[in-house]
């Protein structure tokens, strides 16, 4: 293989399609979920702890920041677990198709935003 | 091409498989974790730990905990060989990406360690 094919690196001519995105927001919301992991093991293990700790965890999860936090972290959450869905049925062999990859992707917008809508209002 | 000395198991198919099979663990012990808190909303300390301390429990929170570790690492490979490249970084391409796998490689075996310490700890 020639390594030295022309390659467009003007990223503002490049047209991203709906399962672009979603694909693309699958990977950045692995790597946050992996960077909030620790932040929800932290949780847990003050849980745990002791009754002190779990009520401490509670009063925590009152604080406005780490509401927000712990939301943004279930967001990621919520929709690495919908696109990781629709990435195992796509292995099915389901919706491999031009068309079924659009309807799937607008599939993982829609689910995952009433799935964080819902968190939000439980959080809250 | 870049190498796949630091891929997991240094075989395309076991990685994909294997990201496969954790996210599997993955999604049904978040769906458990959603449950335990949609039967109670109001769970106090005592449920909590209820919950943690049994045997079975802690065999599936640590082989959740093992999953993800395993998941993060594949799915960092991936990210990682995707983009830090000699495209964008030149001759310094390798050095970098080393450099950005063994911080994500440090980060999950925190993970691991504390996570068993935490589940099986106390």
């Amino acid at each position: 293989m020639k390594d030295n094919r022309p390659v467009n690196l003007d990223i503002s001519t490049i047209k991203f399609p709906l399962a672009a995105i979603t694909s693309i927001t699958h990977r950045i919301t692995g790597v946050i979920l992996l960077i909030g992991f620790g932040f929800l093991l932290y949780l847990l293990q003050l849980s745990l702890e002791s009754e002190s700790g779990f009520v401490l965890v509670q009063e925590l999860l009152s604080g406005l920041i780490v509401k927000l936090l712990t939301w943004a972290v279930i967001a990621c959450l919520i929709y690495h677990f919908i696109a990781g869905c629709k990435h195992l049925l796509m292995d099915l062999g389901i919706g491999e198709t031009n068309e079924g990859a659009q309807i799937g992707s607008g599939l993982v917008v829609v689910f995952s935003a009433v799935g964080i809508l819902i968190a939000g209002v439980w959080i809250w | 091409m870049v190498g796949s000395a630091m891929n997991l198991l240094r075989s395309g198919l076991s990685s994909w498989l294997i990201q496969r099979l954790s996210a599997l663990v993955l999604g049904i012990y978040t769906l458990c974790i959603f449950g335990i808190f949609i039967v109670h909303p109001e769970i106090d300390y005592g449920t909590w730990k209820a919950v943690f301390d049994n045997n079975l429990m802690r065999v599936f929170s640590v082989v959740t905990l093992v999953a993800a570790c395993v998941h993060g690492w594949i799915g960092l490979w991936t990210v990682f060989t995707d983009y830090l490249t000699p495209r964008l970084f030149a001759a310094r391409a390798t050095a970098i990406r080393k450099a950005f796998q063994t911080g994500g490689a440090f980060l999950i075996a925190v993970y691991l360690f504390w996570g068993i310490q935490i589940l099986w700890g106390s």
